[in-house]
């Protein structure tokens, strides 16, 4: 019996060759009717014997390209037609736009065996790409996704790339930044002073040889520009680290392959698997020893974080050249990652003499993202390329459209309308006038793609937050409401969301470093009992002082001399064994206690994140840090699973009482690894007995402290004996970049 | 030890005795001899009419004490609308039980700082308030000043236009601050405050065009700078380096998490002059005592209208915000 069926697709079908697989599918099914984008997503119609549209149906979900994702499938059957053949229609772009837009993705196997390929036309071509691979949303200036609308426009189709983009039988039907060299974008070499060098081949040649001199290049990659130097050059790291200003902070090293991976880290068959998925993010992953790469990459700590190629043109660079490349985003710190060319001129000529650049424009700026292995599962740290801008299921609608404009660092933005959550790309620090700018601009850029406008936005409490002062005039200059979001609830809620809680309470383990409590306190050791309408802190750590306000989140010898101050009084000279006291005169020592005394801006807090400081302080992991998270970060290398023992704690009407666990801590004469075990074991002991006590409802951690990968699963070990099941955070970071979500669901 | 008693502020003999006795011996002029319920005054001139009251605790710190800031204060901010400082009123409140000495010094202070300018102190009150009722001292001034340079305001500053600061800045700040929290520091952390009617005169004289002055108490640099920005409907970019902040400054505010552009001066001014001006503003204020520090600190801009734009040696700009009531960390 013939039928006719009207299929109604949403999810990310535009651009990764749906259109073409369905062509195809229904060629081969013996169907008649069209396939066209819509701005909802892609609507087919096909007509045939009922046999054949079954079997259609049943390729449509399990044989669909490999980046399509589909997220809701509507079908009617409607009165035959009579079709005569199957045609792919030309896309409509009027009415709201509602199709997603896909992060960039690594070239794909076909492509880079064509690169490879002496005899292709695109051997050795940086810039090959097909349906299935290649920049997205990094080129995207508007939907829908179609070549005019991408920063391709400049580039006329040559006769032989035409034939392939209209050719629904080939890889690169309609693969929007198809190109070659004699059509497309291409290198160019400068001196950073904007004298020209080289172009093509010759750039790439010169700029392997000027890798092996030891020299730091720019260069142009798919979300903005890397710097790049060798990973084994001592002395090119120093000098990459004293040009960009960037203390310890370790950098990310990319390599030619997996196999090279594993000539320098340790990884499991896991970590593999996602250093090697589509997205290649950075996995933070164990390093081996003495393996030739420079100390410098990442002092003090036993992991780095690796990467593969993802564009072709790193495929190029890591092959000519060998070892491996220290690939870090190009920018001032603090500021945003540098993504044109005359900016790049203009900002870049600090960093380096030398800058590699093509004239594919970048329309969003993309950092990489950043991930690491938990409990077996992907833990964002940064969630950008290759993630961004896919949003995210909401396990409830939305009753308005909502902007929320995150927090403070790490910071993203997010839109939400229905059952959606739209994450933007990693913004960062909001401290630099550039960096608040780009936040802006994002913000803006989020409105257009999606032709957005929001009722309402959501914000952190926070009153010297930007995002929250830039909230504060939007909402007033365009009558809408303003909501402001508790810090930790959202981080709460952002779990609560990406766990898919419908409703009911459920209790939120939410740590970090700071965020704004409602009492004018700083928090960040906070377990909240929360559902969808409001809050309440049931626990929380005893409140200590933060020596100095924003400095103490820098120096945690501030924070364990506060806490010392609280234990013992002035008389802390006896306590000869705590390093602490090591690197402070007696002066020094002096004039904190009166500061301590009087409080002079010392806020109170009551911050998991500055305990681990002060622990690390205490125990001279560090004194003061050279970027945020250092102190626990180093901890890490230092856990034992041999360990199970831990300090006293003590928990009182709502409050943590630290003072027993530091006492011990101070007293215990064991090795560092010990202790370290113990502090961290104590701090998992502390969430074990309050997530018991609340054993009826569901559990979650969330905040930038579970990031530490011991503290996690030792918290998920000991649940999963007691039987006890505690969400983690899959989908968006545990810091404070996962915030936006949270907030939506407020709005 | 001689104390002050309720008596001295009844209006009585004792009254009498301590205007006579104290105060006339140190602010004698003839309008003020006169002792009449009012000063009268002649002056056919423009005026500027100021006041303020000080409160300052501790009353006596390294560079000064309440009298002379109470005289400088009221003074320079008719010295900023380019008035020339001529007439003051003073009162104090004051604790029971205050030491006399104290009081002593804190007129004999007073008296020298009114020499610098030539102001003069017309008509006064004192009032004497119970044990607890009053920290110490209280010191209202009044002060009216004929203007010689008209036309000085927040609102002239336009694209282009440089900003000077006639010296290192948070000295007066930190300086209280230490001494208040009983804070000792390394160095010699000493209050600026002094008179900057010299100065002004001087940059008058020298027929520099001025188009905003100002001095930066409370809320320091940062605060003038932003309320500029605001009012002239303008950016403000300062070079973070060429600002001058005392080594024992920076050392107390690394170690308080402080901001020294957030911290109040009493003996600083700062000036918008047209950019051609500018080499003569600074050669000016250098020859002056009270200017040997001064720097070119940064320029009016076109962009970034109502802010004020910090930016570091290596380039980076961050946005320099008007202080708030209490610094919170932001740092997660
Ligand atoms: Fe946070
Ligand atoms: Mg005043
Ligand atoms: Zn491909
Ligand atoms: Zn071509």
């Amino acid at each position: 019996m013939r039928k006719h069926l009207k299929i109604h697709l949403t999810g990310a079908v535009q651009g990764v060759g749906f259109r073409p697989f369905v062509y195809n599918t229904a060629l081969r099914h013996n169907l008649k009717g069209y396939v066209i984008n819509d701005t909802h997503g892609v609507v087919i119609e096909v007509e045939g014997e009922e046999d054949d549209i079954n079997r259609f149906l049943i390729s449509l979900n399990t044989e669909k390209p490999p980046l399509a994702h589909i997220f809701s499938q509507e079908i009617e059957e409607l009165p035959l037609s009579g079709f005569e053949e199957f045609t792919i229609k030309k896309s409509e772009s009027k009415g709201k736009k509602e199709v997603f837009i896909l992060p960039d993705i690594s070239v794909c196997d076909q492509c880079l065996s064509e690169m490879n390929n002496k005899k292709d036309r695109r051997y050795r071509y940086p810039f090959i790409n097909c349906t299935n691979c290649g920049p997205r949303f990094s080129i995207i200036e508007r939907l829908p996704y179609d070549r005019p609308n991408t920063t391709m426009k400049k580039f006329r189709m040559c006769p032989d790339c035409e034939r392939e983009y209209k050719d629904p039988s080939d890889r690169r039907f309609h693969a929007q930044p198809n190109a070659c060299p004699v059509c497309g974008p291409h290198l160019s070499l400068y001196s950073s002073d904007r004298k020209f060098i080289a172009e093509r081949e010759e750039a790439l040649k010169i700029a392997v040889e000027l890798l092996g001199k030891g020299k730091i290049l720019a260069v142009k990659g798919i979300g903005g520009f890397h710097l790049v130097c060798d990973a084994t050059d001592d002395k090119a790291i120093d000098l990459l680290r004293e040009r960009k200003r960037r203390g310890e902070k370790p950098f990310a090293v990319m390599f030619r392959d997996i196999d090279q991976i594993k000539d320098y880290a340790e990884i499991t068959p896991f970590e593999e698997a996602v250093i090697l998925s589509p997205e290649r993010p950075i996995v933070i992953v164990r390093s081996k020893k003495e393996t030739g790469l420079s100390k410098g990459v990442a002092p003090y700590l036993d992991r780095i974080g690796v990467f593969l190629p993802y564009s072709p043109l790193h495929h190029l660079l890591l092959n000519d050249y060998g070892k491996p490349l220290v690939m870090t985003s190009a920018n001032l710190s603090d500021e945003p990652i540098v993504k044109d060319n005359d900016e790049a001129f203009e900002k870049l000529s600090v960093f380096t003499d030398y800058i590699l650049v093509h004239n594919r424009d970048i329309r969003n700026r993309v950092d990489d993202s950043v991930v690491r292995i938990i409990d077996k599962k992907i833990s964002f740290i940064r969630r950008s390329r290759g993630y961004a801008p896919l949003p995210v299921k909401l396990p409830l609608r939305l009753e308005r459209k909502v902007l929320a404009v995150g927090g403070h660092q790490k910071n993203t933005i997010a839109i939400g309308f229905d059952d959606k959550a739209f994450l933007s790309q990693h913004i960062g620090d909001l401290e630099t006038l550039d960096a608040c700018r780009n936040f802006e601009e994002i913000i803006n850029r989020f409105f257009d793609l999606y032709s957005f406008q929001p009722d309402v936005v959501v914000s952190d409490m926070h009153p010297a937050y930007h995002s929250t002062r830039w909230a504060e005039d939007y909402t007033e200059k365009n009558s809408i409401p303003l909501i402001q979001v508790q810090h930790h609830y959202a981080h709460a809620l952002s779990l609560m969301a990406e766990s898919g809680i419908r409703e009911g309470k459920f209790l939120s383990v939410s740590w970090d470093g700071t965020g704004y409590g409602t009492d004018g306190n700083i928090w960040g050791g906070e377990f909240l009992l929360c559902d969808y309408e409001d809050f309440e802190r049931v626990y929380h750590f005893d409140y200590f002082r933060l020596l100095g306000g924003e400095k103490a989140v820098k120096e945690p010898r501030r924070v364990a001399l506060s806490i010392l101050f609280d234990m013992y009084g002035k008389d802390i000279y006896r306590l000869s064994e705590v390093q602490t006291l090591k690197s402070l005169t007696d002066k020094e020592m002096e004039i904190m206690f009166r500061v301590w005394e009087k409080g002079v801006n010392s806020p109170l807090s009551s911050s998991a994140g500055r305990l681990f400081d002060a622990a690390a302080s205490i125990i001279g992991i560090r004194q003061t840090l050279s970027y945020e998270g250092q102190s626990g970060m180093i901890m890490e290398n230092y856990y034992r699973w041999d360990i199970e023992d831990h300090y006293p704690v003590d928990l009182r009407d709502g409050v943590i009482d630290w003072r027993p666990l530091f006492d011990a801590l101070i007293n215990d004469r064991s090795e560092i690894d010990i202790k370290i075990t113990r502090f961290i074991n104590s701090l998992g002991k502390v969430v074990l007995r309050i997530v018991d006590e609340y054993s009826d409802i569901p559990s979650g951690l969330t905040g930038g402290v579970f990031q530490n990968r011991f503290l996690t699963e030792k918290i998920l070990r000991m649940a999963e004996k007691r039987g006890l099941k505690i969400f983690t955070h899959k989908k968006v970071p545990p810091n404070d970049g996962g915030i936006s979500l949270g907030q939506l669901l407020k709005g | 030890m001689k104390q002050i008693l309720l008596s001295h502020g009844g209006g009585g003999e004792e009254t009498q005795r301590l205007i006579k006795d104290l105060f006339f011996r140190y602010f004698s002029n003839p309008i003020l001899e006169k002792m009449e319920d009012a000063a009268v005054l002649e002056i056919n001139s423009k005026l500027a009419f100021t006041t303020d009251s000080f409160t300052v605790s501790p009353i006596f710190f390294k560079g000064g004490n309440i009298g002379k800031l109470a005289v400088a204060g009221t003074v320079n901010d008719l010295a900023m609308m380019g008035a020339q400082p001529l007439y003051m009123s003073c009162s104090f409140i004051i604790e029971e039980g205050f030491p006399f000495d104290h009081l002593e010094e804190i007129v004999r202070s007073m008296y020298e700082e009114m020499k610098k300018s030539g102001v003069k102190i017309v008509t006064g009150d004192t009032k004497v308030v119970p044990r607890g009722s009053a920290d110490k001292i209280f010191i209202n001034t009044t002060g009216i000043g004929r203007i010689v340079y008209d036309g000085i305001s927040a609102s002239n500053i336009q694209e282009g236009d440089i900003i000077l600061v006639s010296g290192t800045v948070g000295d007066h700040g930190a300086c209280i601050m230490a001494q208040r929290e009983g804070i000792e520091m390394e160095g010699d952390l000493k209050s600026d405050c002094a008179t900057l009617w010299p100065v002004v005169k001087d940059l008058i004289d020298s027929g520099i065009p001025i188009k905003a002055m100002r001095d930066p108490t409370r809320g320091g640099l940062s605060a003038v700078l932003n309320e500029w920005a605001e009012s002239s409907d303008i950016g403000i970019e300062i070079e973070e380096d060429m600002i001058p902040v005392k080594d024992e400054v920076q050392g107390m505010c690394e170690l308080l998490g402080l901001d020294p552009l957030t911290l109040a001066n009493e003996g600083k001014l700062i000036i918008a002059v047209p950019e051609d001006q500018a080499e003569k503003t600074l050669e000016v204020l250098r020859d002056n005592p009270l200017g040997r520090e001064a720097q070119i600190i940064g320029r009016a801009i076109s962009d970034y209208k109502g802010k004020v734009i910090l930016k570091s040696s290596y380039g980076s700009k961050r946005i320099l915000e008007p202080p708030a009531g209490e610094l919170l960390p932001r740092i997660c």
